[in-house]
């Protein structure tokens, strides 16, 4: 692999990890501060891809499709919190399954019904079409460059709420002590609404931005939530910044490991490792840290 | 004298967890800055009394209410809203915030938007927290936990102060700072139930104090005549 391969597959990596990230973040607030544990995070995605599919047909433009579509991943968040996930928060987890796995069904027969079964592409917004070019021969696609950095706003945007703001310490305040953090005058039932619909957004947020470079599919949504699921557990359950490098790694893992066995084919290295390097990895700091990297010891 | 605001006013309160009944039909009232003692032997019901105030446990019967308004099992944060705050038995700080956050979240401004306690007033009243603002809630000694939470809140500009064993656990020193904060925020006018251990503490700092046995109460009246009647704090609370 000469340098400038492997730098673009390290751009590929991070704008992968990023982009996982900004789904994952979602899945580990809403289990760490909340106790739920929401199997239909995944299909939020798959929601947010096919929003920007049907919006930018409609309206003819990605960014009103974006536009128009983030309120709606809100405004479907908050429902969904208000409706279901509200009466999930004092039961155990297999009730909180049980009405997730309830809610990913609803969210692909909606889908089917309004949006159909066919697999869409949806186009790479005009503003961001080009390429740079990085060699003679290689070059690499601005929307993607734009995406990492997109993701990795938000990232900080998000990091920087719960670190630093008032309604950071709030939610922080209401995931260790719920009872004390009324008692001073927090209504967290309304935190809790927020902080549901916050994760939702971004994960559906996540979908339609990808939607450009991957395709947007049925049941796409299911290989998302167990990609989260592995990034949640390497990087302990409820911790932001332990989602924020689980996905680094496992965007790092996943594109290398493919290129180097590919590489390596000759040496008939077992292809159908790079399909698991993923889950090898997840075994591995499993092995090293049960509670996952940043995860608090039981 | 005009008679003064009543902040909270229980009636015939009934509480219970499970099959077991704590509260018996308990009457309660709180003016405007007014200091009660609430004493009772261990498990006669005080902070269940106090989380029945606060709506984190609801009533089987009777009323709460706030400031002349029905609350009975309202929601903790609309109470905390009408200018009540609550200290808790074991303090409750949140020990994933720092010293500063843990005071910061709670800033609020009063019931007629009253800003009198601030950060920088609250630091002032304990500068022991003002040497450990940056600290996680669990790094503090059991004393500075409790002026934490105290100072906590204050943060919320109440009109009216629960203090769950305010000095329980601590040394004979710090618990005297405690009982010299006590008495500062009497006199700033704002109202207090303090229940504690330390009967003659609580005693002095009281205009009034109510006695709990088992759920009911067994004595309401003002502390100074506690203090003549010493038998009647003898047959209930063992003094
Ligand atoms: N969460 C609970 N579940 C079941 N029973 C409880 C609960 N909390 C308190 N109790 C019971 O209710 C009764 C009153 O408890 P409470 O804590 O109100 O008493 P207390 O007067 O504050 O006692 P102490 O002086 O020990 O703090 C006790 O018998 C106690 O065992
Ligand atoms: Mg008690």
């Amino acid at each position: 692999m000469d340098l400038a391969t492997f730098f673009i597959q390290l751009l590929n990596a991070l704008q992968y990890g990023l982009l996982l990230f900004l789904i994952a973040s979602g899945l580990t607030l809403v289990f760490g501060i909340m106790g739920v544990i929401n199997l239909a995070h995944g299909a939020f995605t798959m929601v947010g891809a096919y929003l920007a599919w049907s919006l930018a047909e409609l309206t003819g433009s990605f960014w009103a499709a974006l536009a128009l579509g983030i309120p709606l991943t809100v405004l479907l968040g908050a429902a969904v919190e208000w409706l279901f996930v509200r009466r999930l928060y004092a039961r155990d987890h297999l009730h909180q399954v049980l009405l997730t796995f309830g809610l990913i069904l609803i969210l692909e027969e909606s889908r089917s019904l309004l949006f159909g079964d066919d697999v869409h592409a949806v186009a790479v917004p005009a503003l961001l079409s080009g390429s740079l070019p990085l060699t003679d021969t290689l070059s690499y696609p601005v929307y993607r460059l734009a995406l990492s950095g997109a993701c990795l706003a938000l990232a900080l945007a998000m990091a920087w709420v719960i670190r630093a703001t008032r309604v950071g310490m709030m939610v922080r305040a209401g995931a260790s002590n719920r009872e004390m953090a009324e008692a001073l005058g927090i209504p967290i039932k309304w935190v809790q609404l927020g902080v549901f619909s916050t994760g939702i957004a971004l994960a559906g947020l996540a979908g339609m931005m990808a939607a450009p470079v991957s395709s947007v599919y049925p049941g796409m949504g299911n290989q998302v939530l167990i990609l989260c699921f592995v990034v949640v557990v390497i990087g302990g359950i409820g911790s932001v910044k332990g989602a924020f490098v689980a996905a680094l790694l496992i965007g790092l893992v996943d594109t290398f490991g493919k290129v180097v066995t590919l590489e390596v084919a000759g040496v008939k290295l077992l292809p159908q490792l790079a399909g698991m390097s993923v889950y090898l990895l997840m075994a591995a700091v499993l092995l090293w840290r049960p509670e996952g990297l940043f995860g608090r010891r039981p | 004298m005009p008679e003064r605001e009543t902040l909270l006013e229980a009636r015939g309160l009934e509480v219970g967890y499970g099959a077991s009944r704590v509260l018996h039909g308990v009457d309660f009232t709180v003016r405007a800055g007014e200091a009660v003692g609430l004493m009772g032997r261990n498990g006669m019901g005080k902070t269940t009394l106090l989380k029945g105030f606060m709506g984190i446990v609801r009533p089987r019967g009777g009323q709460v209410r706030v400031r002349g308004r029905e609350a009975t099992g309202g929601a903790p944060y609309r109470v905390a809203r009408q200018g009540i705050a609550w200290v808790p038995e074991g303090r409750g700080i949140f020990p994933n915030l720092s010293v500063r956050e843990n005071l910061v979240m709670a800033a609020r401004p009063g019931v007629h938007g009253r800003r009198d306690w601030t950060l920088e007033r609250v630091l002032h009243a304990f500068p022991r927290l003002a040497e450990r603002l940056s600290h996680g809630g669990q790094q503090l000694s059991g004393g500075e936990q409790q002026m934490l939470t105290i100072g906590r809140a204050l943060m919320t500009n109440p009109d009216l102060l629960l203090l769950d064993e305010a000095t329980e656990g601590l040394a004979p020193l710090v618990a005297r700072h405690i009982w010299r904060m006590v008495e500062e925020i009497r006199a700033s006018g704002i109202a207090t139930v303090i229940v504690d251990k330390n009967f003659a503490a609580v005693n002095s700092v009281t205009d009034r104090c109510v006695i709990l046995v088992k759920g009911r109460v067994v004595f309401d009246g003002a502390s100074a005549q506690l203090r003549e009647a010493p038998e009647v704090a003898h047959a209930h609370l063992g003094v």
